[in-house]
């Protein structure tokens, strides 16, 4: 029943445009003259700021404009005489039709790449729009692997897809289960019935039983959903030892608040990419339905101290440090490397930069970039538990703080 | 979209069981008394002006971002904020079937149809450009208490949802039945040249069922955001499904709105239980058809 309005309001066109200095004229006049004129390096940053996911697109925009700052703060791009980087904040509302809109809009405004797009569904659309003009694009999160499997030169995706991520959760739930003498034999998936949760679910049902986990049932809903009583009901009556959820923020909020609130306690919730629950957010506000949650999820490097600076630097600004804002921030400075190297705001040639990119500048535990065909292969994810009032890295060893609490002890 | 898979056969059971049913007959109750006050106004102002009213939805919206200001804004409890934003919304209806509606109609049903569709349109842009796509929830520090009834957990919104819903629509009977105001209304809903001659104001009475009926959304908006979110849309939900419950308890039946409502949300509950919460609403508007095709003037109407 839950519409978008798909028209992009002249009012936040006029915003998004007035933000970047020079973007908006860059609309109205010929983009190459201000180029050699010496202006910034033009780049778009497109975030879902309103709609469904508002919360995670506007944490996206946080790490990218905050990289932002710092890199024009040390001198800007040195190769091109000190440019400073100018961003042109596009809102994608949501839905990839706001993502394509707003890439056409960037493209027009002639900037040299994008970084972004957070939803699957929205970087699927909003890189082949990108594709059309050559215009190199950054994925910030987006995990569906059809992103990079569609030989799109310009893309490229710096985390893991859903392909590395799910092996990795079952690896792990494996091991986390045999450690503690296999408590868990049977599992419920509760998931969004978007490209994201539905791949997920859709993965994870392939490859469960081949692990020894019986999936007694599969439950799909729409983001947003705002009643989880049902659904909670049914993982109830079938009492599963596991509760797996692939959602996003707010409906993962709820789900766990729901299960709270109904008393249902299995042995363990254990989220593949839970989109709460290795937030700072969701545990500040409601420690106790967030309580031994684990998840597998992107997680910054615990051991490097750029990662634990910017996580203070957020936290003063009054900020959760959530997963979008250090991809985004790690995604920025992988662009701002590759316009480096190219030293020039070509788009082919940044895209070749990328391309051959071996940045290890970045706050995140994958060592060294690598692209091929587009997909940062060190990429992988982490597994996390909450535990008292924090969030601990409980797999891999080397970043673990934690051992993990399996099964969860009774209330 | 992934289907619901069910890998063994005694799960199918185990949904048959008492556990699961009187929890799902009760959230059904619940979530279906909010369903038949939006209804019940609907009804209202179907029964006297004999007007669908499509802007309903969006002014259940608008409400509803009433409710939700109060309560970031000025720190007002929905519940109480309900006692404000009802006699509000009675105003605003009041202005806009006097002033607008009425006026632009000229007593012409398509005329109308017309009229609050545009209403609507204007309605829901407007709360688009000032408040964004957004959807926003509050979050109230008892939204997640619960009653214990047996094996069931309610919510304590849900069930203060449900008692408010009840003693609306008993007031509201009890109006109609008794009052003044409340015999006019039903004389111009039966007789309309009739009630003019003897000396009822028909604009007024028009508009005061119009305000009775926008102040029903009004609570219902109120009644809402504690447990749901909020954007410029998310009356459109609510109004889709009380249009089926108005044709299934009878165009014009309060009785009707109220056992419809109940009945919609406990056939809403199955079948998000049985087909998935993604597909939970199709058993409504398969009863809908089947309602238009069976009794066509519904459970509580009269015959046409």
């Amino acid at each position: 029943m839950f519409r978008q309005p798909l028209s992009v309001t002249r009012r936040k066109f006029m915003q998004t445009t007035a933000l970047g200095a020079t973007a908006a004229a860059g609309v109205l006049s010929a983009p190459a003259v201000l180029r050699a004129q010496g202006g910034g390096v033009k780049i778009g940053v497109l975030h879902p700021v309103s709609g469904a996911l508002s919360y995670s697109g506007q944490q996206g925009r946080l790490g990218a404009t905050m990289a932002i700052d710092e890199i024009n703060g040390a001198g800007g791009i040195k190769a091109l005489g000190g440019a400073k980087i100018d961003p042109m904040l596009g809102d994608a509302q949501s839905t990839p039709d706001g993502g394509n809109a707003e890439v056409e809009k960037m493209n027009e405004a002639s900037v040299c790449a994008v970084v972004g797009g957070y939803a699957s569904a929205i970087c699927l659309s909003a890189t082949q729009t990108a594709a059309r003009y050559d215009l190199p694009y950054i994925v910030d999160v987006g995990v569906v692997d059809s992103i990079v499997t569609r030989g799109l030169k310009n893309t490229f995706r710096f985390g893991p897809g859903f392909g590395v991520i799910a092996k990795t959760a079952l690896d792990n739930l494996v091991s986390i289960n045999d450690q503690a003498g296999k408590p868990a034999k049977t599992v419920m998936i509760v998931h969004e019935d978007s490209a994201f949760g539905a791949g997920l679910a859709k993965l994870l049902n392939a490859q469960l039983p081949d692990r020894g986990f019986q999936v007694l049932e599969t439950i799909p809903h729409p983001t947003p959903t705002r009643e989880f009583e049902n659904v909670v009901l049914k993982i109830k009556v079938q009492n599963p030892n596991l509760v797996i959820p692939a959602n996003y923020y707010n409906e993962y909020v709820l789900l766990a608040r729901t299960m709270q609130q109904q008393r249902v306690r299995p042995k363990g919730i254990y989220s593949v990419l839970g989109g709460a629950a290795s937030s700072y957010k969701f545990v500040k506000e409601f420690p106790e339905a967030a309580q031994y949650i684990m998840d597998c999820n992107h997680w910054f490097d615990p051991k490097n101290p750029k990662a634990l600076a910017l996580k203070k630097k957020v936290e003063e600004k009054g900020q959760f440090y959530t997963y979008e804002v250090y991809m985004n921030y790690s995604c920025i400075l992988l662009l701002a490397d590759a316009i480096e190297r190219a030293a020039s705001t070509d788009r082919a040639k940044i895209t070749a930069a990328l391309a051959s990119s071996t940045f290890s500048g970045h706050v995140m535990p994958y060592g060294p970039t690598k692209f091929v065909d587009g997909q940062n292969q060190g990429a992988a994810p982490v597994n996390t538990q909450v535990q008292g009032n924090d969030i601990q890295v409980i797999l891999p060893t080397a970043f673990a703080s934690a051992k993990p609490i399996f099964p969860m002890p009774p209330a | 979209m992934e289907s619901v898979e069910r890998t063994n056969a005694s799960a199918q059971e185990v949904m048959l069981s008492p556990v699961i049913l009187v929890p799902a007959v009760l959230n059904g109750l619940m979530a279906g008394a909010v369903y038949a006050l939006v209804a019940l106004g609907l009804t209202l102002i179907y029964g006297v002006l004999h007007i669908i009213n499509f802007a309903h939805g969006a002014l259940l919206t608008a409400a509803m971002f009433a409710a939700f200001f109060a309560y970031t804004l000025l720190g007002l409890d929905p519940y109480l904020a309900a006692l404000m934003i009802a006699p509000l919304f009675f105003l605003v209806g009041y202005g806009l079937q006097r002033f607008v509606i009425g006026p632009t109609a000229h007593g012409e049903d398509r005329n109308y149809l017309l009229v609050t569709l545009g209403l609507a349109v204007i309605i829901e842009n407007l709360l688009l450009y000032v408040f964004r796509a957004d959807t926003r929830t509050i979050n109230l520090p008892y939204a997640f208490d619960v009653i214990e009834i047996g094996a069931a957990f309610l919510a304590v919104p849900r069930v203060i949802a449900f008692v408010t819903v009840m003693v609306v629509a008993f007031a509201l009977w009890i109006f109609m039945q008794w009052t003044d105001t409340g015999k006019a209304i039903r004389a111009v809903a039966k007789e309309k040249l009739g009630a003019e001659l003897s000396g009822i104001d028909v604009a007024h009475i028009h508009a005061v069922t119009f305000g009775l009926g926008t102040a029903c959304v009004a609570i219902a908006a109120c009644l809402l955001i504690p447990t749901y979110y909020v954007n410029p849309t998310a009356g459109d939900a609510f109004v889709l499904i009380a249009f089926t419950i108005v044709v299934l308890g009878g165009m014009g039946s309060i009785l009707g709105a109220l056992v419809g409502g109940l009945f919609v949300g406990v056939v809403e509950s199955f079948s998000s239980m049985f087909l998935g919460q993604s597909l939970g609403q199709i058993g409504i508007f398969v009863m809908f058809i089947v309602i238009l095709l069976v009794r066509p003037s519904g459970l509580f109407g009269q015959q046409a």
